[in-house]
C-alpha cells in the first residue's frame, strides 16, 4: 500500500476546494471566478482518483470519471470565457459587480 | 515483498506529498487573493501542474496527462488570451474582491467545516487489492464498451462548446 | 535490475521511472533562475528613465503595453482545446484497438465526423480566417 494515507488526500482536495469557493465568490473579475471553479473541478478529480486508488484499484470507474470531469471542464471553460469576451464587447466591463442587467 | 514497506520508503511517499501539497496550497491561495489576473493565471498554471504531480504519486499517470496537456497546455492558454483580450482587467484600481467576500469566507468556512467533517468521521472501505495493470489499454476497453455512450457524448458536447464559443465569442453576426 | 537496488530502499519503485523526470524538473527549475540572479549580480546598475523604456524593434512606444489582442487569438486557442481533448480519448482507443475489432472502429469513426462536423463549420463561418 502507498505511504501515503487516503486522509491526506483528501485533506487536500478539502482545502483546495474551499479556496476555490473563496475565489468564486469573492472575486470581483468574471475571469477570476472562472478560475475560483477550475480549482474545485480540481480538488474534485483529486477526490476521484484518490478513491479509485484506495477503494477501488482493481477497477477503472475513478478514471474514466475523471477524464471525463475534465472533458466537461474544458468545455465550460471554452463558453465561459466566451460570454465574458462578449459582455465585454458590449459593455466594456468584465466587473461583475457593473454587470447588473437583470437586477431588480 | 520486496524492502519497499520498510520506513524510509513511506517517509519519501509523504514528503513528496507535503512538498507537492504544499505547492498546490500556496499556488491555489495566490490564484483567489491576488490583484493582478493575469499573475492569478499563472499560479494557476503552477497550480495546475502540481496537481499532476499528485496523480503519479497516486500511480495514475495517464490521467496525469490527459491534466498536463488539457490543463497546462490547453485551459491555461485559453484563461491567458481572454485576460489578454479584456484590457480592463490589468487596471490595478480595479480590486480584488468584491463587496460581499466576508459573506464568501463565511460561507466557505462552513462548508469546508462540513467536508472536513465528512473526510473525519466516514469510515472509507479501503481495499487492498492490487492496481490493474496495463492501465491505458483497460482504459481503451472500458471507453469503447462500458462507457461507449457517455464516450459519443463526450464528443457531442465538445462539438456544442466549439460551435457555441465561437458564435459566442465572434467580433459580428453573419459576417 | 540490480543496479537499481542501491537507491530503492531510499526511492519507492512505482516512482522510479519519474526519478528523471525530477531531475530534469529541478534542473529546469534552478536553469533560468540561476541565470537571472548571476546577471543581477554581475550587471552594473545604472537605471535610467530612457533605459527602462518598452523596447519595440527601435521605434518609439506609442501607448501602453498592455493592449487587447484580436479574439482570432481566443478561436484558435479554443480549437486547438477541442482537439486536444480528441487526442486524450484517441490515444486509449490506439492502444487497446488489436482487442476491440470493427465496432470500436465504427464508434471512433463517429466520434471523430462529429468533431471535424465543428471544424468544417468554423472553417465555413471563416472563424479560423485572420481577418
Amino acid at each position: 500500500m502507498s505511504g501515503v494515507p487516503l486522509s491526506w488526500y483528501l485533506t487536500l482536495a478539502t482545502v483546495l476546494f474551499a479556496i476555490g469557493l473563496y475565489g468564486t465568490l469573492s472575486r470581483k473579475n468574471a475571469v477570476g471566478i472562472l478560475m475560483g471553479i477550475e480549482l474545485m473541478l480540481n480538488a474534485v478529480n483529486i477526490n476521484l482518483i484518490a478513491f479509485w486508488r484506495f477503494i477501488t484499484p482493481h477497477l477503472l470507474t475513478g478514471q474514466i470519471f475523471a477524464v471525463f470531469v475534465i472533458t466537461v471542464a474544458a468545455s465550460e471553460v471554452a463558453i465561459g470565457l466566451a460570454l465574458i469576451l462578449a459582455i465585454y464587447r458590449q459593455k466594456k466591463t468584465i466587473d461583475i459587480e457593473e454587470i447588473d442587467l437583470l437586477k431588480g | 515483498m520486496p524492502p519497499f514497506e520498510n520506513l524510509p520508503t513511506d517517509l519519501v511517499l509523504q514528503g513528496i506529498f507535503l512538498l507537492v501539497a504544499g505547492l498546490i496550497v500556496v499556488a491555489a491561495v495566490a490564484v483567489v487573493t491576488l490583484r493582478n489576473i493575469f499573475h492569478s493565471a499563472l499560479a494557476l498554471i503552477l497550480c495546475f501542474s502540481a496537481v499532476a504531480g499528485l496523480y503519479i504519486l497516486l500511480e495514475a499517470p495517464f490521467v496525469a496527462a490527459v491534466q498536463v496537456l488539457i490543463y497546462v497546455g490547453a485551459i491555461s492558454v485559453l484563461i491567458l488570451f481572454a485576460v489578454m483580450l479584456t484590457e480592463r482587467v490589468m487596471d490595478p484600481k480595479m480590486g480584488a474582491r468584491n463587496e460581499q467576500w466576508w459573506l464568501g469566507l463565511l460561507l466557505t468556512a462552513i462548508a469546508a467545516t462540513g467536508l472536513g467533517a465528512i473526510v473525519g468521521f466516514a469510515p472509507w472501505p479501503l481495499s487492498k487489492a492490487p492496481i490493474i495493470n496495463d492501465q491505458i489499454t483497460a482504459l481503451g476497453k472500458e471507453f469503447l464498451t462500458t462507457y461507449v455512450l457517455p464516450f459519443e457524448v463526450a464528443s457531442l458536447l465538445l462539438l456544442m462548446a466549439l460551435l457555441g464559443a465561437i458564435i459566442i465569442a465572434r467580433e459580428k453576426e453573419g459576417g | 535490475m540490480p543496479g537499481c537496488k542501491t537507491y530503492a530502499i531510499l526511492f519507492p519503485a512505482m516512482l522510479q521511472d519519474y526519478l528523471l523526470l525530477a531531475v530534469l524538473l529541478v534542473v529546469a527549475t534552478i536553469f533560468p533562475i540561476g541565470g537571472l540572479i548571476t546577471a543581477f549580480i554581475i550587471r552594473p546598475h545604472r537605471p535610467g528613465k530612457i533605459k527602462g523604456d518598452t523596447y519595440e524593434c527601435g521605434l518609439e512606444t506609442i501607448g501602453e503595453t498592455w493592449v487587447q489582442f484580436r479574439v482570432q487569438y481566443y478561436i484558435y486557442a479554443l480549437v486547438f482545446l477541442i482537439f486536444d481533448i480528441e487526442t486524450i480519448f484517441l490515444l486509449p482507443w490506439a492502444v487497446a484497438y488489436n482487442q476491440l475489432g470493427l465496432f470500436s472502429l465504427i464508434e471512433m469513426f463517429i466520434f471523430l465526423a462529429l468533431l471535424l462536423g465543428g471544424l468544417v463549420y468554423a472553417w465555413r463561418k471563416g472563424a479560423l480566417e485572420w481577418i
